[in-house]
């Protein structure tokens, strides 16, 4: 037996995993995957090419968020594109960081980072209100 | 195929690296991480400009800089070309996985994926820098 000084995951080195976590990991990131290829790839292009950068501003977006639909667009591109790429982030540093210590680490910031862009998109995306002056915008 | 052998070998030149036998297929793995990573940190950066939004015009209106700048420009351009490659190549990897067979072809598939990427990116850097000339 060991003690409990040792850790949980020290414990687990060597064993196999359990459950289907990657598997599931693997189904999400191709569904995922097809879902940014409509919702991202169009994002870029209408902002950057139909739009283009010198036209977006603070009115732009202001406009964009008085219709619900927008606002929903824009979370699910929120929630899959960063869902999918700290995925990403965490099958990589699975692969380069060898040391246990450093792994736990790495994962912990990039969940914790995961965790607050997550919450400070979805805050913006459902709390954003026009000041009034902006307000009557068509 | 010679039996398998793991060498792990640290310091490996990038360029030997790239020798390897893998070919298509890896250089296009290398790709989609770079470009992933790529990706993720833009993610990063536009989740926290669209959160300023949350202050009222002034400061949102002042970063705007950073996607306006002839520089900002430039990354826009790779940012064009990391979205478009992970997009197509990930198009190419979902194909494989859900028709196992066509992993017999992957070269060919790279090719065909490079033939599609190469006039839709040029077009779209274009015109993502036309406003520049204007």
């Amino acid at each position: 037996m060991t003690t409990p000084a040792e850790s949980a995951f020290a414990r687990r080195i060597g064993r196999p995993p359990r459950g289907n976590f990657e598997l599931y990991s693997w189904l999400f990131m191709r569904l995922s995957g097809v879902v940014l290829l409509g919702l991202a790839v169009f994002h870029l292009f209408w902002m950057h090419i139909v739009l283009g950068v010198d036209n977006i501003d603070f009115s732009v977006v202001a406009e964009r968020w008085q219709n619900p639909l927008w606002r929903l667009y824009d979370f699910f591109l929120l929630l899959f594109a960063l869902t999918h790429g700290m995925n990403g982030l965490r099958i990589i540093l699975d692969d380069y960081l060898r040391r246990p210590g450093w792994l736990v680490a790495a994962k912990s910031v990039a969940f914790l980072c995961y965790v607050l862009f997550l919450g400070m998109g979805a805050y913006i995306i459902f709390t954003f209100t026009p000041p009034p002056e902006l307000a009557a915008l068509p | 195929m010679t039996a398998g052998r793991i060498v792990y070998t640290r310091g490996r030149p990038i360029l030997a690296g790239l020798r390897y036998r893998g070919r298509e297929g890896m250089w296009t793995w290398i790709l989609h991480r770079a470009t992933g990573l790529g990706i993720l940190g833009f993610l990063l950066l536009h989740i926290f400009d669209i959160f300023l939004v949350g202050f009222g015009p002034g400061l949102f209106e002042e970063l705007l800089f950073l996607y306006r700048a002839w520089w900002a420009r430039m990354l826009e351009v790779f940012l064009l070309f990391g979205v478009l490659f992970h997009a197509l190549n990930g198009a190419r990897i979902i194909v494989q996985d859900f028709w196992p067979k066509l992993w017999r072809w992957e070269r060919q598939l790279v090719w065909l994926e490079a033939a599609v990427f190469v006039p839709v990116f040029l077009w779209g850097a274009f015109l993502f820098l036309r406003p520049l000339f204007d």
